[in-house]
C-alpha cells in the first residue's frame, strides 16, 4: 500500500552530506515503488512541516548528532509521528559510545578494553598525569575516538604512546569525550539486524588497509565480501553478537554491529549504529542486496515496521 | 560473493583512481549553512553590484543581438570582449594585445587548459607554499609533481626559488613553470614585493623559466596601489590570467589567457577539444558591461567594501584572537592568512568550528603535499561586517578554548608557544 513518506535528511550534523546522499537515495527508491515522498531538512521548519504535511511516516536518514542521538526520535513521539529505527531511548543509549559499550560489557558480549576521558578530566583534574598508564591498561596499539559521533570522523590508531595527546585533542573536536580502545587485530565485519534477524555479515576489506572516511565513501576504495568469508560457526557468532548488542540496547526495526574477528575467530563488537547509513557505499544496502533484498526492498521493509508498530500502539 | 561498490574502477584512468572523498569536503557541506559564519568561500560580495544595470545590459544583449548570442562562438572568444579586456588589463598597466588572449570559462579553466598545455605526469611544476586551491587541483588532476616555494611577508622568497631552480638544474630537470599569485595572494593575503618581482625575472632569463601569472586580484589593492606586472617586465616568458570574477561577477563565468603567439595557438585548441568555444552570452554580457557600464567605479566601489571588511576583521582578531596566533596583514582583495601554535591541528579543529557555527578553510588545501596543519584561511569578502565580527568572536572563543585543552592534554610536554607581540614574523608556507 502506498504511503505518504517524509524522509528526514541534512542537518547541521557533521555527516550531514552523507545523510543526504542516504536520504536522496531512500527518496528515489521510494518514489519507485510509488510512494508520496517529500524529503525535509532538519532546520527551525521541520517539526511545522511535519504536522501540517498529512505523512503517515518519517524515514530517518539522519546521520550524525539530532538525528541519532535520541532527539529527532523524542520529537516525533510527541507529535505520535511513526518512524523507522530505533526508539529515542535505544538512539541515545548507543549514541553514547561509552554507556553503549558499557550496557554491552554488562550483558556478557565481548567488547575490547577500553577508557573514556573527558575534556574536563584534562582541564580540572590533571589528567595527563595518567596518559601513561593507558598503555599499559590498553596495549601499545590503542584507537582513539569521540564518544559520539559517526563515519570515523576523528578517529585515530595510535601506535606510539607519544602521538596520543595529538590523537586525544584531534577527536575532541568532534565531542567532549574520548573513548580509548585496544586495537583489535583482525577482519572487520559488519552485521545488520533487521526486525531482530540478522542479514549475511558483510567482510570489509579497504584496498588502503584502512576504513577510514575516504574507504568508507569514494565506490571501490573498499572491497566487500557478502556474505563474509568467515567459517560456519564464526558466522552464526557474528550473526549471534550483533543481535544480542541489539537485544542490550532496545533497538528496533534496523541496526548494524561493527565487529573485527580476530585471528582466534572471536568476534568483537566495536559498535552498534543505530541510523546506519544507505548510501551507494553504505554496509547495510550491501549486507541487503547479499540477502536477496534490493535497495527499496529494504526501504519498503522499514516504511512498513515503521507503519505496524503505530498500529500496535 | 565479492560485492563492486564502483564496476567501472577497472577503466578509470591513472588520474582519477587518486580522486577520492573527503572528510573536509563533507564538513563544509554543513559550512554552508546560515547559521555559520563561513570565512571558507573565497566569494566577492556580488551585492554591491548595481543589479538594476546587470538586469539592463542582460536585456540589451537578448534585445540587440540574441541571436548571436544564443549562437555558437569561435575557440578564442569575441574578438570585441577580447578588446574590453585589453582595456582592463591596461588600467592595471598590463601590455596586451587582443590577439594575444584566449576567453576562457573563468580563471580555473586557464588553469587547467595551461597545466594540460605543458605537464605530462611527473613534471615538476613550482608554486608559492601555500597556494590556489584550484591550482593545485588542476595540477595534480594531471599528476604533476608540485614543489612549494615558502612564502614571508613579501610573498614567495625567491632566495629559496633561486635554491629549487639549482637543485633542479643538478638533478638535470626543470620545472615546466612557475605558478604564481604575485597580488594578494590566495591563500595567503600578501603580494610579492618589487624588489622580488624583479629577482623572479632576472631568474627566468638565467634559469629559462616559464612564469603563469595568475592575476585575479591586482585591481583590488585597498589604496589602489598596482605593482608591476611580471608580464610587463619579461612578456615572452609570462602566460598571464585574468578573470572577471571579482571584478564583475564569478556568474559569468569569464576569464582569459594573454599567452605568447605559439602558446595561445595551443590553448585554444585544446579547449575547442574541451568545450568548443565560451558562451556567446555571457561574453557579450560582459562586454556589454564593460562597454556601457562605469566598471572602473564599480571596481572602486568593490575596493572600498573589501577595504573596510579587512578594517574590522582585521581590528577584531587583534581583539578577540589568542597572543600565540598569527596572521597576515593585506593590502587588498580577500584573504588572511593565520598561524596557529603547534598541537593545534586545523583541519581537526574545523568539526569544532562548525559546531561552534564558524568556518575556515584549514590549511591543508593550499598546499600539495598536505602539509600546512597549523594555517587556516579566512576570507572576509563576502560576510557582512557584523558577521565577520560575530564570525571572530567565535573564532576566538575557540582557539582560546583549544589552547587551553592543548596545555592540558600535552601537559609537560606542550609544544612551545610563541606569541605575535613578541619576535619577529617568520615565514608563511608549510
Amino acid at each position: 500500500m502506498p504511503h505518504t513518506v517524509a524522509v528526514l535528511s541534512g542537518g547541521l550534523s557533521l555527516e550531514r552530506e552523507v545523510s543526504l546522499r542516504s536520504g536522496g537515495r531512500v527518496a528515489a527508491a521510494l518514489a519507485d515503488r510509488g510512494h508520496q515522498v517529500t524529503r525535509l531538512d532538519v532546520d527551525a521548519t521541520l517539526i511545522p512541516s511535519l504536522e501540517t504535511g498529512g505523512f503517515d511516516l518519517a524515514f530517518l536518514a539522519l546521520h550524525g548528532s539530532a538525528g541519532e542521538d535520541g532527539t529527532i526520535q523524542s520529537l516525533l513521539e510527541l507529535i505520535a509521528l511513526p518512524y523507522t529505527g530505533p526508539d529515542e531511548l535505544a538512539s541515545a543509549l548507543a549514541w553514547n559510545k561509552p554507556i553503549a559499550q558499557g550496557l554491552y560489557r554488562r550483558a556478557g558480549l565481548r567488547v575490547p578494553a577500553n577508557v573514556t576521558l573527558t575534556q574536563q578530566a584534562f582541564r580540572e583534574m590533571g589528567a595527563v598525569a595518567v596518559l601513561d598508564r593507558v598503555a599499559a591498561a590498553l596495549g601499545s596499539r590503542v584507537v582513539v575516538k569521540p564518544a559520539t559521533g559517526g563515519s570515523c570522523l576523528g578517529l585515530s590508531i595510535v601506535h606510539d604512546p607519544s602521538a596520543l595527546p595529538q590523537a586525544i585533542v584531534g577527536a575532541f573536536s568532534y565531542a567532549d569525550s574520548v573513548l580509548l580502545e585496544a586495537f583489535v587485530t583482525g577482519t572487520e565485519v559488519a552485521v545488520t539486524v533487521l526486525d531482530g534477524q540478522p542479514l549475511p555479515p558483510v567482510e570489509i576489506q579497504p584496498l588502503d588497509g584502512a576504513y577510514d572516511f575516504t574507504a568508507r565513501y569514494t565506490a571501490g576504495a573498499t572491497e566487500f565480501h557478502a556474505p563474509a568469508r568467515l567459517a560456519p560457526e564464526v558466522r552464526l557468532a557474528c550473526e549471534q553478537l550483533a543481535c544480542d548488542a541489539y537485544q542490550a540496547i532496545g533497538a528496533r526495526h534496523v541496526s548494524r554491529a561493527d565487529l573485527i574477528v580476530d585471528d582466534d575467530g572471536r568476534p568483537w563488537l566495536l559498535e552498534l549504529d543505530t541510523c546506519p547509513g544507505l548510501t551507494e557505499t553504505s554496509l547495510v544496502p550491501i549486507a541487503a542486496q547479499a540477502a536477496g533484498l534490493e535497495f527499496a526492498d529494504l526501504c519498503e521493509r522499514l516504511v512498513s515496521l515503521a507503519v505496524a508498530g503505530e498500529d500496535r500502539r | 560473493m565479492r560485492l563492486e561498490t564502483d564496476p567501472y574502477l577497472a577503466r578509470y584512468a591513472a588520474r582519477v583512481t587518486g580522486m577520492s572523498a573527503s572528510e573536509i569536503r563533507a564538513l563544509f557541506a554543513v559550512a554552508s549553512r546560515p547559521e555559520i559564519v563561513s570565512f571558507a568561500g573565497g566569494m566577492p560580495d556580488t551585492s554591491a553590484l548595481d543589479l538594476e544595470a546587470v538586469e539592463q545590459v542582460v536585456a540589451a544583449v537578448i534585445r540587440d543581438s540574441g541571436a548571436v548570442a544564443l549562437q555558437y562562438g569561435g575557440g578564442q572568444g569575441r574578438p570585441e570582449l577580447r578588446e574590453q579586456l585589453v582595456q582592463v588589463m591596461r588600467l592595471q598597466g598590463v601590455p596586451a594585445h587582443p590577439d594575444e588572449l584566449v576567453v576562457t570559462v573563468g580563471g580555473q579553466q586557464a588553469l587547467e587548459l595551461i597545466a594540460s598545455c605543458f605537464v605530462d605526469p611527473g613534471d615538476v611544476v613550482l608554486a608559492e607554499g601555500p597556494t590556489y586551491v584550484g591550482a593545485i587541483g588542476a595540477l595534480t588532476s594531471l599528476q604533476a609533481d608540485v614543489r612549494h616555494v615558502p612564502m614571508d611577508e613579501a610573498g614567495m622568497r625567491v632566495d629559496l626559488l633561486e635554491e629549487q631552480l639549482q637543485a633542479l638544474e643538478a638533478e638535470g630537470r626543470r620545472a615546466k613553470y612557475l605558478y604564481l599569485i604575485p597580488n594578494h595572494q590566495n591563500p595567503a593575503g600578501v603580494s610579492l614585493s618589487l624588489e622580488r618581482r624583479r629577482r623572479v625575472a632576472e631568474l627566468a632569463e638565467r634559469h629559462d623559466l616559464l612564469v603563469v601569472e595568475d592575476d585575479p586580484y591586482g585591481l583590488l589593492g585597498f589604496d589602489g596601489e598596482v605593482l608591476p606586472s611580471l608580464r610587463s617586465m619579461i612578456p615572452e616568458r609570462v602566460i598571464y590570467v585574468g578573470t572577471m570574477s571579482k571584478l564583475f561577477a564569478p556568474g559569468v563565468r569569464t576569464g582569459w589567457i594573454a599567452a605568447p603567439a605559439p602558446v595561445r595557438d595551443k590553448l585554444i585548441l585544446l579547449r575547442e577539444a574541451a568545450d568548443l568555444c565560451p558562451s556567446n552570452l555571457t561574453q557579450m554580457i560582459v562586454e556589454r558591461w564593460l562597454q556601457t557600464q562605469p566598471w572602473v567605479e564599480q571596481i572602486k566601489r568593490f575596493r572600498q567594501l573589501y577595504a573596510e571588511k579587512a578594517g574590522v576583521m582585521l581590528d577584531t582578531m587583534a581583539a578577540e584572537l589568542p597572543a600565540e596566533v598569527h596572521w597576515t596583514r593585506p593590502q587588498g582583495a580577500f584573504y588572511v592568512w593565520l598561524t596557529v601554535p603547534a598541537g593545534i591541528d586545523t583541519s581537526d579543529l574545523l568539526a569544532k568550528a562548525i559546531a561552534h557555527r564558524v568556518a575556515y578553510v584549514p590549511g591543508r588545501g593550499f598546499f600539495a603535499d598536505s602539509s600546512g596543519g597549523d594555517h587556516a584561511r579566512l576570507c572576509f569578502s563576502f560576510p557582512s561586517t557584523d558577521r565577520i565580527r560575530e564570525g571572530v568572536v567565535r573564532l576566538g572563543e575557540l582557539l582560546n578554548a583549544e589552547l587551553e585543552l592543548v596545555r592540558a592534554v600535552y601537559g609537560e610536554h606542550a609544544p612551545q608557544l610563541r606569541t605575535r607581540r613578541g619576535g619577529r614574523a617568520t615565514g608563511i608556507g608549510g
